[in-house]
């Protein structure tokens, strides 16, 4: 068709509206006051103790920033993240379980050189699955790799077959349970109800000493503010404004010639590799990984984070996660029962009240005036014809 | 794995697996039931459901112990008093949380779940805080008490046959209110077309609010069942959340049928899988089973094609 | 309005021209038993526009569900360039070239008119192609072209959500429009418009036929004269009458059942 563009419009002005940056100025701000805190602030703040708690929570704010990706942006609710940051977590405990059960460390048991849990239970020869968990690269690889392939099954099966709102949810809590009782019914494979415990060394270095914990402590803001950019980038992508105009009109992104299904997967995926290397990284920095990090009440708390922080941020996220958390611990120390009376509560008031979180409440009562010179750009045609009832 | 048993030792085993089987189905019929109602025809997601159930079974203790204590001469009878005040209690919390909560959130599914699983854990902080974190267990009346001799190897438990008996009942009073009665065709025209359903003069906030009170009301008479062969603690609940929603789903949600159809077959598989393997792969492989149908076929068992 | 140029010549009017670009033939579908299409063929030329009429529940959405994929065929096939479409996956239907618009504005109400269109741009339509799309010049250049051409330039960065009904619906024509179909599917394009911006609209389908066929559904009989070459109508599933608009007006059994009313 003929048509020049420069005739009708300046170039510069038009590139300058429609630019896409990976941030934008107040998204710079965030990110550069989020690092501040984990990497300056709270490790000048905080003894060596609660630090190494900020850390543990810091490992559920992976799980909180893949929901925002699954949830916040792609409407895919999944119950079942536990899952995911069990996987990562017990793929790094078999690795350092296996390395702390040296035949020299193990002689006083029977069969010396397998974890003691498995001694207890009769068990002669290490499993064929612990097998690949004697190689730290290969361990590195199957924390990202097995939430990502189980995801992908997962997703796959169910998002072809239009299955998606409460019914993804329902099926995947089923999956956080049925992992569960898998975990404690094979107690000679898993360690059972206590997980895997009593982990020493990573190649040779002592992951219990206090300095220790404060450098798994940088990894882990490091590897978190990694996955804050690489989320970013995907939510700036097209993929991003797929994902949103999905969990709008599905059948408009499919009728623009999109597989749905895929879109969804990958959203699923990439929430479930976030949550693994979160898991991954909490057995680093506690020391153990055990089934009560799998199940559906954990599962379902880790909606909450992302809820609590706004489901569509994903500084909101870490923020939700800390501040959920940190309150969980002030809380249980001081009056253990009227936590799960404020859970509970946090859960509803989220979902009547700010169904934005924190987020929502920053973006409501510190920046109103955005809002209002958005609705003064309408054009007065929007508000003087009134929206016709579209006919059946 | 039969290689022990001989062929009478086996018939036997199985009718027995089947009538424990059977036991666990009534159970589970039983709240799935309500769930059917709440989820299969409002589509409302609550998570808090087991929570109204265990409301249900602490309604029975207090009969039970209230009984016990002030009425001796009636405690034979007290189990139907209980479970009637079981329906009354639950039912109306769940009208009341209907009014509350739930109605705000039918257009958020996703979110109404959300709520209704903080709403499960404050109600599970109520019962730690009432009724202590301990298991509490009824005493059931002397004639509920013992066996039923069927054959030389084969007897089955009194109080089973009752939990059938009760679970029977309920299951053909509401099929009865649902297909048959003008409340049951309120119900239906406010699923299938809630602006029509209005228009026509159908108070459906009304309805809405009875048919979620019904759901939990049902669920209080299953908690009532369930102490018959199980004791009640304040987290019992979330233990069979997970099954019961797989067991309306699988059955397809909208089919009373399938609910029932669905609760059969998962409690015979899980109860004779349990004979011969532990109880929790039994599970596993019951739930896992169930997975997989649904990841290939979603609609459930039963459901009509109906145009998008 | 322009009647002169809305009433192209009306080209492979005869029955046995080769080239179709849509060629339906004994198209049926049942829901539990019920036939919404039942034994339905047409044929549609390259840029011809054809208006499809008839009465509530006379199955004409369900026809165009069939062609994009929505909805399976129990029998009968659909052809598009020759090429099968009953076989295909919606998203593969649209790659082949074949455009929908839903009845109801389908908009992405949380993104803005630009991204809307952008959305819409045929290029990256993989999972890792749109992780690696980017915005250049070529992509610029062809939203604020088709943005111009659906009225809606000054509203790139607004909201979808804050337009009027009618900038919707021309908002999702633009979307069709970067996905430059060459059959192009409209759902009822007027409906709930107001007077001037439904002459709008038949000016806007006017200047989008060149170079493709265009097949709508409207009940506006006013706007179906205004841009129909031909016109088709179904009744109760079937094929009732088929031809110019004069001739269908003039067909007694379309007066019965329709134009009667």
């Amino acid at each position: 068709m003929e048509h020049t563009p420069m005739a009708h419009r300046p170039a510069a002005v038009a590139a300058g509206v429609h630019d896409n940056p990976f941030m934008k100025p107040m998204e710079w701000v965030s990110l550069a006051l989020l690092a501040a805190v984990i990497l300056v602030v709270l490790p000048i703040l905080l003894d060596a103790f609660r630090l190494n708690l900020v850390g543990k929570y810091l490992t559920y704010a992976f799980v909180a920033l893949g929901l925002v990706i699954c949830w916040g942006f792609g409407g895919i609710l999944s119950l079942g993240q536990g899952c995911f940051f069990g996987l990562g977590g017990y793929c790094m405990a078999m690795y350092l379980k296996l390395e702390a059960s040296s035949v020299e460390n193990t002689k006083i048991q029977s069969t010396p050189g397998i974890p003691d849990f498995m001694d207890w239970n009769q068990i002669t020869e290490l499993p064929w699955i612990w097998k690949p968990f004697q190689s730290l690269p290969l361990t590195l690889f199957l924390v990202v790799a097995l939430p990502a392939f189980f995801a992908f099954v997962i997703g796959t099966a169910m998002f072809r077959r239009r299955v998606g709102g409460t019914y993804f949810a329902i099926i995947t809590q089923a999956i956080a349970a049925i992992l569960t009782i898998l975990i404690v019914g094979q107690q000679g494979y898993t360690g059972g109800i206590n997980g895997i415990t009593d982990l020493r060394t990573l190649n040779g270095w002592d992951i219990r000493t206090d300095s220790a914990h404060n450098i798994l402590y940088f990894v882990n803001g490091g590897l978190l503010i990694g996955c804050i950019l690489f989320a970013q980038y995907v939510k700036k992508s097209k993929l991003g404004r797929i994902l949103v105009a999905m969990r709008d009109k599905e059948d408009r992104v499919r009728f623009s010639g999109y597989q749905v299904a895929s879109f969804k997967t990958f959203a699923f995926c990439m929430a479930a590799v976030f949550a693994a290397i979160g898991g991954a990284m909490f057995t680093l920095q506690v020391g153990f990984m055990s089934p009560s990090f799998v199940g559906i009440v954990p599962s379902i708390e880790m909606v909450i984070y992302a809820a609590v922080g706004g489901r569509l941020s994903l500084f909101g996220a870490v923020w939700g996660t800390l501040l959920v958390n940190w309150a969980k611990t002030s809380f249980s120390e001081s009056f253990p029962e009227l936590w799960l009376f404020g859970l509970g509560a946090l859960f509803i008031a989220v979902v009547l009240a700010f169904p934005n979180g924190l987020a929502g409440i920053y973006r409501t009562y510190v920046e109103p005036r955005l809002t209002r010179k958005v609705k003064a750009l309408a054009p007065a045609e929007a508000r003087a014809l009134p929206h016709g009832t579209p006919a059946e | 794995m039969f290689g022990d048993y001989s062929l009478a030792d086996l018939s036997a085993i199985f009718a027995m697996q089947g009538f424990a089987g059977l036991i666990l189905f009534s159970v589970y019929l039983l709240m799935a039931l309500g769930l059917a109602i709440i989820f299969g025809q409002m589509g409302v997601i609550n998570m808090a459901h087991g929570e109204f159930m265990i409301l249900g079974a602490y309604v029975t203790y207090l009969c039970s112990t209230f009984f016990q204590t002030y009425l001796p001469g009636l405690f034979a009878a007290y189990f139907f008093v209980a479970m009637a005040l079981a329906f009354l209690a639950s039912g109306a919390l769940g009208m009341l949380v209907e009014w509350s909560l739930i109605r705000h959130l039918y257009k958020r599914p996703l979110d109404t779940l959300l709520a209704t699983w903080g709403l499960s854990l404050i109600l599970q902080q109520t019962y730690r805080t009432v009724f202590g974190a301990r298991e509490v267990g009824v005493e059931l009346p002397s004639w509920l008490i013992g066996s039923v001799q069927v054959t030389d190897t084969i007897e089955v438990p009194i109080n089973g046959i009752f939990v059938m008996a009760v679970t029977t009942l309920i299951t053909l009073g509401v099929a009865a209110l649902m297909y048959r009665s003008r409340f049951g065709a309120q119900v239906r025209a406010v699923v299938q077309n809630r602006a029509m359903a209005g228009a026509v003069g159908i108070d459906t906030e009304k309805v809405d609010r009875l048919t979620f009170g019904l759901g939990c009301g049902i669920a209080g008479i299953a908690g009532s069942a369930f102490t018959m062969v199980g004791s009640t603690g304040p987290t019992s609940g979330q233990l069979y959340i997970v099954d019961t929603f797989l067991i309306v789903v699988f059955g397809g949600a909208a089919s009373l049928l399938g609910t029932i159809a669905s609760a059969f077959s998962i409690s015979q598989t899980q109860s004779t899988l349990e004979f011969f393997l532990s109880g929790s792969t039994a599970k596993v492989i019951t739930l896992l089973a169930v997975v997989g149908i649904l990841m290939l076929r979603p609609q459930g068992l039963f459901t009509l094609k109906v145009r998008r | 309005m322009n009647a002169a140029m809305l009433h192209a010549p009306l080209i492979g009017e005869s029955p046995d021209a080769p080239k179709f670009l849509l060629a339906v033939e004994s198209l049926t579908v049942s829901f539990d038993g019920f036939k919404a299409v039942n034994d339905v063929s047409f044929y549609v030329d390259p840029n011809e526009i054809r208006v499809i009429i008839g009465p509530n529940g006379a199955g004409k959405t369900t026809v165009l569900d069939l062609i994009c994929g929505r909805t399976k065929a129990s029998t009968g096939s659909i052809k598009y360039k020759g090429q099968e479409l009953t076989k295909l996956s919606e998203s593969a239907i649209v790659q082949a070239g074949v455009g929908r618009k839903f009845q109801t504005p389908s908009i992405y109400d949380d993104l803005s008119v630009f991204e809307n269109l952008e959305i819409s741009f045929p290029r990256g339509r993989s999972v890792f192609g749109a992780l690696t799309f980017k915005r250049d010049a070529e992509v610029r250049d062809r939203i604020e072209e088709v943005a111009s051409m659906i009225f809606l330039k000054d509203q790139l960065t607004e909201r979808a959500e804050f337009l009027s009904h009618g900038q919707k619906q021309w908002l999702e024509i633009g979307m069709l429009l970067i996905q430059d179909p060459e059959l192009l599917m409209l759902d009822e394009p007027v409906a709930g418009m107001s007077v001037g911006e439904r002459i709008k609209t038949a000016e806007l389908l006017n200047q989008i036929i060149v170079g493709r066929s265009v097949l709508v559904i409207e009940h506006d009989m006013k706007f179906v004269e205004d841009i129909a070459h031909r016109v088709t109508v179904l009744h109760q599933g079937k094929v009732l009458s088929e031809g110019s608009m004069e001739r269908v007006k003039n067909d007694p059994k379309v007066i019965e059942v329709y134009l009667g009313h």
